[in-house]
């Protein structure tokens, strides 16, 4: 046997073994190394053997050369005959100029039924966007529903709150963080909405809309792990660095008698990255 | 006897001259660049068959479960229905793990392989006329296998794929005027709705591999009728192609090409691991993984996103959000021009005329440096889109290299051009004007101890094989 034979019989060879093999391995219980391994041996042996046989065992066939195209190319009349055959077709519909464009007119009329399943696909937006769930006087609890308190968090502490019984809420997700009471800089209209230090803004992002998991506090700055916005926790979380346009919604909130944290509304502005609606 | 009942029957219903003789005895140029487009399609096999598995088992549903499964950290946890059963395929199902990872490493040969191939064909200008369609439908078939892979691992509802989804989400919903409307009716509602995932699923395994069998189907139609472009040999006419005859030479190496490619995804889907979903967790809206990376090809818009500037646009009382222009209208821009390009070209150079020819990259210096400058280009978006990771790694501020990397977007693919442009432009020069052969100039030693010059004008002329043949005589 030529040694090129003895190549593409060794390729076939270990591709057959391998296939079986794999048989063994899968009966056994299997294993995602031993079967990924097996199969690529399995299928690279008959296409090394496949491509040693083309290369090396076909010297003979040689590389021919041939015409690309095997019709003779189209004539001036030829393409004269082809427009006169369309027009003419055309023709013959457009003769009758009130049943073409009725034509249309049903075409057209069907094109426009035939949306109709596409409204079925979602609800109007209406103002679905511009709320959550957030109402006066709902309490702020953790992902697992423990209510928070004032003394939950420690000063340059933070956690992620929604109103009580919508836990996990997309759009109500909010981060709730402590920082000293006189560093905070909000505007006077906001500042009776964060006591004592305490101050929620909404957790979306007002970039792409990803949930803001960093809060640098040593900066008191939240960051987006997405696109790294930069939002400063004291200044009304007004974006300081990259993408984002503009602040974080704030969650005005109160401490209740109880020691409870609730809301004292909605957030102030339609939460997450812009959008046609909104102002 | 079989095959001469197969041959006479085919014949006499497709075409009394031999039908199959012309086809089979079809030739194919071969350089190794034309493998490219094979591996593309060869990995779209592959990507039917384990996707087809892969389908059996998988759960498009949102519905909540409490983990059970052997997976012993995540046991107890609420997940999805869709998060449990690719756990399921991972652990449980035999050789589910293989398919799976097969699956996703195949997607990523796909459209790199489609880019790769892209780039020869742009590089050899063979999507000139008359394969300005090719060209168009291949571009599409780019842009549908991004689709594919995208919906692909957005579907197993894990933290990372749902946090890529939020920002499509996002940023249909930047589009101005229709921009809500268009992402109630996609998304089925305020994300994360509950239509979400089956809506993935029925995109992922009906719509977009129905588009690309389509487009496949007649992208290869396409190369079949109007035959290959190549390097032509010296000697034969444009009007003439130049290769391996189909049967059974260039079948039996495409087809083992095919097999090869098979044998390294399998490789590859066997003992590299590929997104980890356990590793991830199931999907919460609340959280997000740090660092979050996407698949390669969505790199480059990922990396627009992160070094576009904080614009958002306010008129007659509406908001056009920031992420209109870099998710929507570059993308979009870029993605036309490339599927325009060779009309563009074709007016700019005042081209009219078929072409059968590849070309040579040195050949074209303008189209090769705009081309490199484009890839360029890309490579500078896919490094902008893990600047977290890079910063980390090279021990910077985020903020350094995004300033450094805004620079080098516009500085960069300018200088490219220009050197490719030059590099290309030499080359040719020193192809279309080979080096003349220096005068041939011998010293003889005269009988006073000097030496005397002798010319030789018409051996100076000759070419090299003679002279060197004179210099073997003894």
């Amino acid at each position: 046997m030529k040694r090129d034979e003895r190549v593409v019989a060794a390729a076939l060879g270990v591709s057959i073994l391998a296939a079986l093999t794999l048989f063994v391995v899968y009966v056994r219980g299997g294993n995602p190394q031993a079967e990924g391994a097996l199969l690529a041996l399995a299928l690279g042996g008959v296409g090394i053997g496949l491509l040693v046989w083309a290369k090396r065992l076909m010297p003979h066939i040689r590389d021919e050369t041939q015409p690309r195209s095997k019709t003779a190319p189209a004539t001036e009349a030829d393409r004269e005959a082809a427009v006169e055959t369309m027009e003419s077709g055309v023709e013959e519909i457009r003769r009758r100029r009130f049943l073409s464009r009725m034509l249309i007119g049903a075409a057209g009329a069907l094109g426009l039924a035939a949306l109709i399943p596409i409204r079925s696909l979602g609800r109007s937006p209406g103002d679905s966007l511009v709320h959550t769930k957030w109402t006066p006087g709902a309490r702020l609890v953790t992902a697992e529903g423990t209510p928070v308190t004032e003394s939950t968090l420690e000063t340059g502490s933070f956690t992620t709150v929604f109103p009580e019984g919508f836990e996990g809420s997309a759009d109500s997700q909010a981060v709730l963080i402590r920082v000293e009471p006189d560093q905070l800089q909000l505007p006077p209209d906001r500042i009776a909405g964060a006591p004592d230090g305490l101050v929620a803004y909404s957790k979306i992002c007002t970039h792409a809309g990803c949930p803001l998991g960093l809060y640098l506090a040593a900066t008191h700055e939240l960051r987006c792990p997405c696109h790294q916005s930069t939002f400063d926790v004291l200044d009304g979380a007004r974006p300081v660095y990259g993408p984002a346009p503009k602040p974080l919604p704030q969650l005005p909130i109160e401490i209740a008698d109880d020691g409870s944290l609730r809301a004292l509304g909605d957030f102030s502005d339609p939460v997450g990255p812009g959008f046609w609606e909104q102002a | 006897m079989i095959v001469r009942r197969l041959v006479d029957g085919v014949d006499e219903r497709l075409d009394g001259t031999s039908f199959i003789r012309r086809n089979l005895g079809k030739v194919f140029p071969d350089h190794w660049s034309f493998m490219l487009g094979e591996l593309a399609l060869y990995s779209f096999v592959m990507l039917l068959l384990t996707g087809t598995f892969l389908s059996l088992f998988f759960v498009a549903s949102p519905a909540e479960t409490v983990y059970r499964g052997p997976y012993a950290p995540m046991q107890g946890s609420e997940v999805s229905l869709a998060y449990e059963s690719v756990l399921r395929i991972s652990f449980e199902v035999r050789a589910g793990l293989v398919m799976r990872q097969t699956h996703h490493w195949a997607a990523l040969v796909f459209v790199a392989s489609m880019t790769a191939h892209l780039v020869r064909v742009f590089f050899t200008g063979a999507f000139r006329k008359p394969r300005e369609l090719s060209w168009i439908i291949g571009v599409t078939l780019l842009v549908a296998g991004i689709g594919g892979g995208f919906t692909g691992y957005s579907l197993p509802d894990d933290l990372l794929s749902g946090t890529g989804l939020r920002i499509i989400y996002s940023a249909v919903l930047s589009i101005p005027v229709v921009g809500t409307w268009l992402a109630y009716l996609f998304f089925g509602g305020e994300f994360p709705s509950a239509e979400l995932i089956p809506r993935l699923f029925v995109m992922h395994i009906l719509l977009i591999p129905a588009l690309i069998t389509g487009l496949l189907s007649a992208h290869l139609a396409l190369v079949w009728h109007q035959t290959h472009t190549q390097f032509r040999p010296k000697g034969t006419p444009e009007s003439s192609v130049t290769g391996t005859p189909v049967w059974p030479k260039f079948a039996l190496k495409s087809v083992g090409l095919a097999f090869i490619t098979f044998a390294v995804l399998a490789a590859l889907g066997g003992l590299s691991q590929i997104n980890p979903v356990w590793l991830y967790g199931p999907f919460v809206p609340y959280s997000a993984p740090s660092p979050a990376q996407p698949d390669f090809y969505a790199g480059w818009l990922e990396g627009i996103l992160r070094l576009w500037p904080n614009w958002e646009f306010h008129v007659f009382g509406h908001t056009i959000g920031e992420l209109f222009l870099p998710a929507v209208v570059i993308p979009g821009i870029i993605f036309t021009a490339l599927a325009l390009w060779p009309f563009i070209e074709a007016r700019a150079k005042h081209d009219t005329a078929v072409h059968h020819d590849a070309q040579r990259p040195r050949d074209e210096p303008v189209r090769s440096g705009i081309g490199a400058a484009g890839i360029a280009f890309f490579v500078l978006l896919m490094l902008a889109g893990s600047n977290d990771v890079l910063a980390k790694y090279l021990q910077v501020e985020v903020d350094t290299l995004n300033g450094v990397l805004k620079v080098l977007l516009f500085v960069v693919p300018v200088l490219v051009y220009a050197i490719t442009w030059w590099i290309c432009r030499d080359l040719h020069a020193r192809d279309s004007a080979p080096i003349a052969h220096p005068p041939r100039v011998e010293f003889r030693r005269n009988a006073e101890g000097g030496f005397d010059e002798h010319h030789d004008e018409a051996r100076s002329r000759g070419d090299v094989a003679a002279t060197q043949g004179d210099r073997e005589q003894p």
